[in-house]
């Protein structure tokens, strides 16, 4: 969370994309299937060409569940920018997503 | 492992059960908790819940060889690490040794944001993954409630939990869940609704100021096992379940004699003592020396070269020591030689079931031939009477069954009621000597009877004795006019009947003194007679001398006379007879 105890990414930062965006999925449950559909959207539509999504199903990876301290799935970890900030369910609510992506809601009512 | 219930002899199958290692709750749980089910385990803050889960799976590495995983939600690992390590579990060894998973699930409510639709899958992956990866068969999830104040839709959580449960009943694991206590309910969640295998409560109550720990197991599914409250408690070897009462009263007895120390006392039992295992209540009001008759006791066990347990409740050992010093009670060199242990507390300093486990593993650790606790009545302000009764008849029961045989004191408080001790133990101690005052006027005397004695015959005698530089002596029996006599007036009696004896003496020896007298006078009149007597018969046979003499003169006169004139032949002389 603390940028400066990984000078590392800190330094890269301006060289990746804007948004780094991880989310753990399990398989194709109904809620996984939809979330990667439903996130797929949103940054499609407010982060085009400025963020990079890691997509990992956990079933194959288990040993990750407890690295990222998992609990609900699916699981979208914002890593940057700004603080880390976890997205859990099936990002229907379209609202709190971007909310909490830090993207400013287009103009207008959703 | 599944054949931890030997008493229950059945042919049926039983329910397989998983060992705790857990002091005294397998017993109580008749074996262990419901292998591979979940079983809850709830309780208000500071029970103890996650010690006694993390208990559960350090003992199952340890003592059945099952690896366990822990799931904390509420502390890390290093927290949990560090805190039991006080009790000899070394958790970073047991997962360097791959026996065991500790696995921190942080929830963090600012932290989540929730965008929709979702489940706990990746809970499951985690603990699937922490239990394959050791084949552990035990697993503790320690406070699963945490994930409610990191996830508001309880719908779904509920909905989870109980998949939770239901998918480590499949994988066959042998899980703890704990809870924190309800306003009214086992649990604040209601999870008791999804675990209802077994069921365990914990409790913590305070009752005048002092904290008594106390379990219960609400319900156990598929077996019988204790239903009552059990003390337990956090030791420095981790929860210990308090001793349980025997069901039955089938322990062996002994047949053998152990002196009381007194040996005027010894002399009013049939048998010249108490029984070997027998358990004997002293009872008195204040001073009347039930504490030196204790020490008596302990000196004797002691010089018989068995070993001896001293609970004194009242006094510092060095006092107790010097106390029974005066009046010639040598403990000390039964101290220095190990046969006697001398442990002393004040009886507040912690529960009445501290009490009852500290003398547990006292009598473990020492293995007494006797045990003297001084006094009882003191844990009357530990607990209130019901509770010391039980912890009594617990600690009775549980040295009768060891052998051991125990003196208690009791302090009985006013007069004319020492037929009935505070307690009530009187009906479960085998022995009740009765020590009190005798107040008579102006003074107070010890005097000692004994109330029962089960199993022999027993002198019905009220004694009276005194504490003296050599211990403690009983004195004769010394009866009055109105009955026993004891203290001045029994000095008093003694005089009076010493004057009496004397004065008979004295009686004696003047009539004996008159009769001699007599004698003397009746002989001096004797002598006296004779004396008289004799001088008549001298006088009287004087007389008859002279008489003959004359007859003699006469005769030979007539004779001369005669001779001048021849005598007649037909005529006797007369005097010739003469």
């Amino acid at each position: 969370m603390n940028p400066f105890l990984d000078p590392a990414e800190f330094s890269e930062e301006p060289t990746g994309p804007e948004y780094l965006l991880h989310l753990y999925i399990t398989g194709a449950t109904p809620n996984s299937t939809r979330a990667v559909r439903n996130i797929k959207d949103i940054c499609e539509e407010h982060l085009k060409g400025r963020y990079e999504l890691l997509i990992v199903d956990v079933y194959q990876q288990p040993e990750l569940a407890q690295e990222m301290d998992l609990i609900g799935v699916p699981t979208l970890i914002k890593r940057r920018p700004g603080l880390v900030r976890r997205l859990v369910g099936d990002f229907s609510n379209r609202e709190r997503v971007l909310k909490a992506l830090g993207v400013a809601p287009p103009a207008g009512p959703l | 492992m599944q054949e931890h219930s030997p008493s229950v002899a059945t042919a049926l199958p039983k329910l397989p059960k998983s060992p705790t290692g857990i002091e005294g709750l397998d017993e109580i749980t008749e074996g262990g908790l419901p292998q591979g089910r979940p079983t809850l385990i709830c309780g208000s803050a500071g029970c103890g819940k996650t010690l006694m889960g993390i208990e559960f799976l350090v003992r199952g590495i340890q003592n059945y060889n099952e690896p366990g995983v822990l799931m904390a939600f509420e502390e890390t690992a290093s927290e949990l690490a560090a805190n039991v390590a006080s009790l000899g579990f070394d958790l970073p060894d047991l997962q360097a040794q791959k026996m065991l998973r500790v696995d921190h699930v942080h929830v963090d409510r600012s932290e989540i944001e929730e965008t929709g639709e979702y489940d706990l899958e990746g809970l499951f992956i985690r603990l699937g993954h922490a239990i394959d990866s050791i084949g552990a068969k035990r697993v503790v999830l320690d406070t699963i409630e945490a994930l409610f104040s990191g996830f508001p839709n309880q719908g779904v959580l509920r909905s989870e939990i109980r998949r939770l449960f239901r998918w480590l009943k499949d994988k066959g694991v042998t899980t703890i869940i704990t809870a924190e206590r309800g306003d009214g309910t086992l649990t604040r969640q209601g999870l008791e609704e999804y675990v209802s295998d077994c069921v365990i409560l914990l409790d913590n109550r305070v009752i005048d100021q002092i904290t008594t720990r106390r379990l219960r197991i609400v319900k156990y599914r598929g077996s019988t096992h204790g239903t009552n409250e059990y003390p337990y408690l956090i030791t420095e070897d981790g929860i210990s379940v308090l001793p349980v009462t025997s069901l039955q009263l089938d322990h062996p007895v002994s047949d053998n004699i152990m002196s009381s120390g007194v040996p005027a006392l010894d002399e009013m039992f049939g048998r010249r003592g108490f029984y070997q295992g027998s358990s004997v209540l002293i009872t008195g009001t204040a001073g009347t020396a039930k504490t030196t008759l204790a020490a008596s006791f302990a000196e004797k066990v002691c010089q018989q070269g068995q070993r001896c347990l001293l609970f004194a409740f009242e006094e510092a050992p060095q006092q107790l020591l010097r106390n029974m010093k005066s009046v010639n009670i040598d403990l000390a060199s039964h101290v220095a030689s190990g046969l006697l242990r001398i442990e002393a507390s004040r009886p507040t300093i912690n529960g009445l079931e501290q009490h009852l486990v500290t003398l547990h593993r006292l009598v473990k650790e020492f293995r007494p031939d006797a045990i003297v606790i001084d006094p009882i009545t003191n844990l009357v302000s530990v607990g209130n009477t019901a509770e010391v009764r039980s912890m009594l008849t617990r600690l009775i029961d549980f040295l009768k069954v060891s052998g051991i045989t125990a003196l208690f004191t009791a302090l009985v408080s006013g007069r004319g009621q020492h037929e009935m001790t505070d307690e009530g133990v009187s009906s479960l101690v085998d022995t009740w000597v009765s020590v009190r005052d005798l107040e008579g006027i102006g003074e107070r005397n010890r005097g000692l009877s004994i109330l029962k004695s089960r199993g022999m015959a027993h002198s019905n005698q009220v004694r009276e004795f005194v504490v003296t530089e050599h211990g403690i002596k009983l004195l004769d029996v010394v009866v009055g006019p109105i009955g026993i006599v004891t203290g001045a007036s029994r000095l008093t009696q003694q005089l009076q009947e010493q004057a009496q004896t004397l004065a008979a003496q004295q009686e004696t020896d003047r009539r004996d003194r008159e009769l001699e007298r007599r004698r003397r006078v009746l002989e001096a009149n004797i002598a006296n007679l004779r004396t008289e007597f004799e001088s008549v018969e001298e006088e009287l046979r004087q007389i008859n001398t002279e008489a003959q003499n004359r007859q003699e003169t006469l005769t030979s006169g007539n004779l001369r006379i005669g001779a001048a004139n021849p005598p007649r032949r037909d005529t006797p002389a007369p005097d010739e007879k003469v």
